[in-house]
């Protein structure tokens, strides 16, 4: 069946209007954000859009830095986030690398539990948790928070290594036993370095998941303000109508939180997209 | 000197590696439960027991100052919550009415954009990128720009509406505009399932089409016979994903309105009240009954999900089964 090129030409200005249309209404929000992170404190009240500010505020972002200890907040942030790539690189790796390729007794049964950890919500591990490291004196302290990740406490993770080591032909598996390496070994010299698709992702998810975590920061960390992460010192900033937190302030901040995350985003683009996908994969 | 010692190891040193090398392989399965181990030791603690002692918890009166073995009292908070907990009515609708909104839109607007994204348009990666952007964005700056896109004062959706000459509208703080500006805001992260259907419908046979158009097939035919149906397995995914998650809603509610879940409670979230008695009030058993409940809705209504959706959901290979 052949369409009429006007037809075509039509029916394809129309596509583009709507994605045109509500690409922009997506980037509103950001666009918004980045103007007024640049705007001065008295734009603000001024009832008047503007997308562009004059003067361009440059110095909110210096000001920042003296106005809250974003260091000490990105020191804290940058603790998880050592501890969730440790945690996905190391333990999930060896894991995801167990449960595809060495048979041990009861593999399955552990594999069940693995998949069924991914399906149990959040909130009732919450409070015997909060109540057990409170017993051991922990909360306050970055324990909580680090040692699940170190641990590699992430069934997601886990299936997606397994799912992709499955797929890495036997043969180079077994010429590689056969020639004297240790399953450590081909662990290390094999499986890792092919699995650079996937640790990519991985390491993506990682990162973000500790970065955006604001639950358990709140829970554990939030009445000590030394200890706070950039997720909590943003919350912070909300709800003060003070000098140092009007809303020009706070979307700096905001700017602050965001980049970072693009910039993984545009490196990391083509990888998690696929892990994305992947996480569909999990309906079979 | 090191050189020559590793060039030609002495006999002893060969047998005792070859008989590590045997003995590591005899006990393959060992090397199997090490490489499991860290992970199935978070398992015992950050999963196994704590969701264990959560129910032992649901049936106690544990509060803050409770020292040594909380006092049981059975059935006491679940008989408490369902007969004299109006906030666990208000909380449960509040949550439904989020999730009766947010989870069509959100899954309606992510399938549409993938097939319009899907129709081989150029410059399709850029367009995807820009719908992607937003559920980039960490959630607690997407809802501290929203907090400022939407107050009352110096919001730019109210500047819009003053602009167009339509009454401004307090979002955050009349009882009605609170909970369309969670759905508004859960709807600016939908990229997420709009990559997920991208990828399922770039997964389905262009042959198909091709016998379809052969045959006479209109656009609207493909739709409705050919990539709705193969569809149906990443939309019911999508769905349950986007529920389960959606009964947690928690950050965006608490950053937003506070504990108390703003004017009259009308964004009082389940889990805000699950929060709040447990760390503002410190009833930590009644905290758990709460949680327990929520449990069991999100793990029924996924099995009730999950058990009818052959009934709908279609997937190619169960076909090839049947004799």
């Amino acid at each position: 069946m052949i369409e009429d090129p006007r037809v075509r030409a039509f029916r394809h200005f129309v596509i583009y209007m709507i994605l045109t249309a509500g690409a922009f209404v997506m980037m509103v929000p950001l666009m918004w954000t980045v103007s007024t992170s640049l705007k001065t404190r008295d734009k603000i009240t001024i009832r008047q859009l503007e997308l562009i500010p004059d003067p361009v505020a440059w110095e909110n972002y210096p000001r920042l830095f003296e106005m809250r200890p974003i260091g000490i907040y990105t020191r804290n942030t940058m603790i998880i986030v050592a501890a969730a790539l440790f945690g996905a690189w190391v333990p999930c790796t060896l894991a995801g690398y167990a449960f595809a390729r060495i048979a041990f007794p009861g593999r399955n049964i552990f594999f069940g539990i693995l998949l069924a950890t991914m399906m149990l919500p959040y909130v009732v591990r919450l409070i015997p948790l909060f109540l057990f490291f409170d017993e051991i004196g922990w909360t306050r302290t970055f324990g909580p928070l680090v040692l699940p990740r170190l641990l590699g406490h992430n069934a997601f993770y886990i299936f997606l290594y397994r799912q992709f080591f499955r797929g890495i032909p036997e043969d180079i598996y077994d010429s590689a036993r056969i020639d004297g390496c240790s399953e450590f070994g081909v662990w290390w010299r094999i499986f890792m370095p092919m699995s650079r698709p996937v640790l990519a992702a991985v390491s993506i998810f990682a990162f973000s998941f500790a970065w955006n975590d604001f639950l358990n920061p709140l829970i554990y960390l939030g009445p000590n303000k030394e200890l706070w992460t950039l997720a909590l010192g943003l919350n912070g900033m909300r709800g003060f109508e003070g000098e140092d937190s009007s809303l020009n302030m706070i979307m700096t901040f905001s700017m602050l939180m965001i980049i970072p995350m693009l910039v993984v985003f545009y490196f990391g683009q083509k990888h998690l997209i696929s892990g994305v996908t992947a996480q569909g994969s999990l309906k079979g | 000197m090191q050189a020559s010692i590793k060039a030609q190891p002495s006999q002893s040193d060969k047998t005792w590696k070859l008989r590590m090398q045997e003995w590591w392989f005899r006990n393959r399965s060992l090397v199997g439960f090490a490489f499991i181990l860290p992970w199935f030791a978070s398992f015992i603690i950050f999963d196994g027991m704590p969701f264990i002692y959560n129910l032992y918890l649901s049936f106690t009166d544990y509060q803050i100052g409770t020292v040594g073995t909380p006092p049981w009292i059975g059935l006491e908070n679940y008989v408490e919550i369902f007969t004299e907990d109006k906030l666990f009515g208000k909380s449960m609708y509040n949550t439904v009415y989020y999730l009766g909104f947010s989870v069509p839109l959100r899954l309606i607007f992510a399938f549409l954009i993938a097939l319009l994204l899907n129709m081989r348009v150029r410059g399709m990666e850029l367009y995807r990128t820009l719908f992607y952007v937003p559920s980039v964005v960490p959630l607690v700056a997407a809802t501290v720009i929203f907090a400022g896109l939407l107050n009352t004062r110096y919001g730019l959706l109210n500047q819009l509406f003053v602009l167009l000459g339509i009454t401004p509208v307090r979002w955050l703080s009349s009882p009605d505009a609170i909970k369309p500006s969670l759905i508004l805001l859960s709807l600016w992260g939908f990229g997420g399932q709009m990559i997920i259907f991208l990828a399922g419908l770039q997964g389905i046979p262009d042959d198909l089409y091709e016998a379809a158009a052969i045959d006479g097939g209109t656009g609207w035919h493909r739709l409705v016979y050919i990539t709705v149906p193969l569809m149906t397995p990443t939309i019911f995914f999508n769905m349950l994903i986007a529920l389960i998650g959606g009964f947690q809603i928690f950050e965006q509610v608490f950053i937003l309105l506070n504990t108390d879940g703003g004017p009259l409670q009308a964004g009082l979230v389940y889990m805000l009240h699950v929060y709040n008695k447990a760390f503002r009030d410190f009833e930590f058993g009644y905290s758990a009954a709460l949680s327990v409940i929520l449990f069991l809705i999100i793990f029924v209504l996924t099995i009730v999900l999950v058990y009818t959706s052959n009934r709908w959901v279609f997937y190619g290979d169960a076909q090839d089964d049947e004799p």
